[in-house]
């Protein structure tokens, strides 16, 4: 694709703003935001992308990687500021989902351990924890507030805070994990994932674009459960102090 | 009231606050063993918050609590709440049956309820037994609250802390919760601490009792304290003065 034919495409930013106008949507301006922050973000990873490539040095794969990751908490934290110490919560659990995956890949052989590989893959599934987080995160603290008069019941019951926010945990969990669940339920019939959609415009062959694309799937599940179970485990406890006392959720 | 009745929990200058804001001042008193106190006040006196002290479901800011003659904080925070009863006014059941509730304090055990015992708690509090596999949903609000008390009964507790628990009830279920209670008090010589706002009721069940007005224990004793108060703030509560 030329740069002409990339500049034809803002059409497509144009209609949205037109609409917005028209409608007095108000959305004309964070509209423009949102394609400039693309276009600068794409195009700067785009070039570091080349740089990585290039260079082929392991210590620049990994300043890739911690940047996702510093990316992914800085926008999920916002989500969990009522938790204590949430920051380095979603650190610890991007560095282990992270750490997971990319070790059974590479142990098993699954992927080849170069950067054209590591980068786009870790950035699906850093991505991908990053809104599950923001999902967990966000049901999370909506049920313990609606919640709380029942699990006060089951600590004065004599139950611990592990008992106690069971229920809330556990539908946190379940509702993070549903969108995942569902989206794959109805994957090829409804639409076709980014990826394979990609490699085959850029002329692979469909059938091996595929596979990568069901091994991106079946890692994402493992991301979306190991995401919000591990999230909410360290979570919990800061709920509580060492009285098992519910804590107030700060605001 | 005198310091030679057994006690079952004793407050010496307990001090509570939620932020800067004063909950509870300076509370100096007991609540005797074996008996039943009523707890009256106008609302937002600081009764309820008390109550989660007892339990240790929150600390005091600076003060003691002792409970059965020992600092509450002796007591490994579930032990010291298995030794309490809770029933609050909304008797707020967990999702599911009537046996679910009753299971749940043993289940938090790693034990069992059996249905016979089950059974018999709901004969205790004057249920029919056959309403066990009977969603929560579907009982009266006198029924859930019964259903709250047998609840609280499981664990065997000596002290059970009653917050408002007939203020949504119409005047017959009313009877029957007190009457209850009272019979728990002589069977089992359980300790009762009982908030109502109904002073009627404070008076025909209860032997103790408690005034508090903004934070303060301002006059505790004998029941007919309620008949014959000294303070003057409590002469005007009881005459209706102070909402």
């Amino acid at each position: 694709m030329s740069f002409l034919t990339l500049t034809l495409s803002l059409i497509f930013v144009l209609i949205p703003i037109v609409l917005s106008k028209t409608l007095k949507l108000g959305l004309e301006k964070d509209t423009i935001i949102a394609t400039i922050r693309s276009i600068i973000q794409l195009l700067a990873v785009g070039y570091l992308l080349t740089f990585v490539f290039d260079s082929d040095n392991f210590f620049y794969l990994v300043c890739m990687i911690i940047l996702m990751i510093g990316a992914a908490t800085q926008n999920a934290r916002k989500k969990g500021a009522a938790i204590q110490g949430i920051t380095w919560k979603l650190i610890v659990t991007f560095i282990f989902v992270e750490g997971l995956t990319q070790g059974i890949l590479l142990g098993l052989q699954i992927t080849p351990p170069a950067a054209q590989y590591i980068i786009p893959i870790s950035g699906m599934l850093i991505g991908n924890s990053m809104v599950l987080s923001i999902l967990f995160l966000n049901r999370f603290t909506s049920e313990v507030e609606t919640r709380q008069e029942e699990t006060e019941l089951i600590l004065s019951l004599g139950g611990t805070p592990k008992q106690a926010i069971h229920m809330p945990l556990i539908h946190s969990i379940k509702a993070s994990l549903i969108p995942t669940i569902e989206s794959q339920k109805t994957i090829g019939l409804v639409q076709l994932p980014g990826m394979m959609s990609g490699q085959i415009i850029a002329g692979a062959d469909p059938a091996q674009a595929v596979q990568f694309q069901l091994l991106i799937l079946f890692l994402l599940l493992t991301t979306a459960a190991v995401t919000s179970i591990m999230l909410g485990l360290l979570s919990y406890p800061t709920l509580f102090n060492k009285q098992m006392q519910m804590l107030k959720i700060r605001e | 009231m005198t310091s030679s009745d057994p006690v079952a929990i004793k407050f010496k200058n307990v001090n509570y606050s939620d932020g800067k804001l004063p909950i509870l001042k300076n509370i100096n008193g007991f609540f005797p063993k074996a008996k039943i106190t009523t707890i009256v006040g106008p609302s937002g006196a600081g009764k309820t918050t008390l109550f989660r002290l007892c339990n240790g479901l929150i600390s005091p800011s600076s003060g003691e609590t002792i409970v059965n003659e020992r600092d509450i904080n002796y007591y490994e925070p579930t032990q010291l709440r298995r030794t309490f009863g809770l029933a609050l006014q909304r008797a707020t059941m967990l999702r599911g049956n009537v046996f679910k509730n009753l299971s749940m304090p043993r289940i938090l055990q790693d034990k069992r309820l059996h249905k016979n015992e089950a059974k018999e708690l709901l004969n205790d509090v004057g249920l029919d037994p056959n309403i066990l596999e009977r969603n929560v949903k579907d009982l009266s609000g006198g029924q859930r609250q019964k259903v709250s008390i047998a609840r609280t009964l499981v664990n065997k507790p000596n002290i059970l802390l009653l917050d408002e628990i007939t203020s949504s009830l119409d005047q017959v279920s009313q009877l029957d919760i007190e009457t209850l209670i009272k019979q728990l008090n002589e069977k089992y010589k359980v300790t009762i601490i009982w908030i109502t706002h109904n002073l009627q009721q404070a008076r025909s069940v209860g032997d103790y009792t408690w005034v508090m007005m903004d934070g303060q224990l301002v006059e505790s004793g004998e029941i007919s304290l309620l008949h014959h108060p000294q303070h003057a703030k409590v002469k005007r509560f009881i005459k209706g003065e102070v909402e």
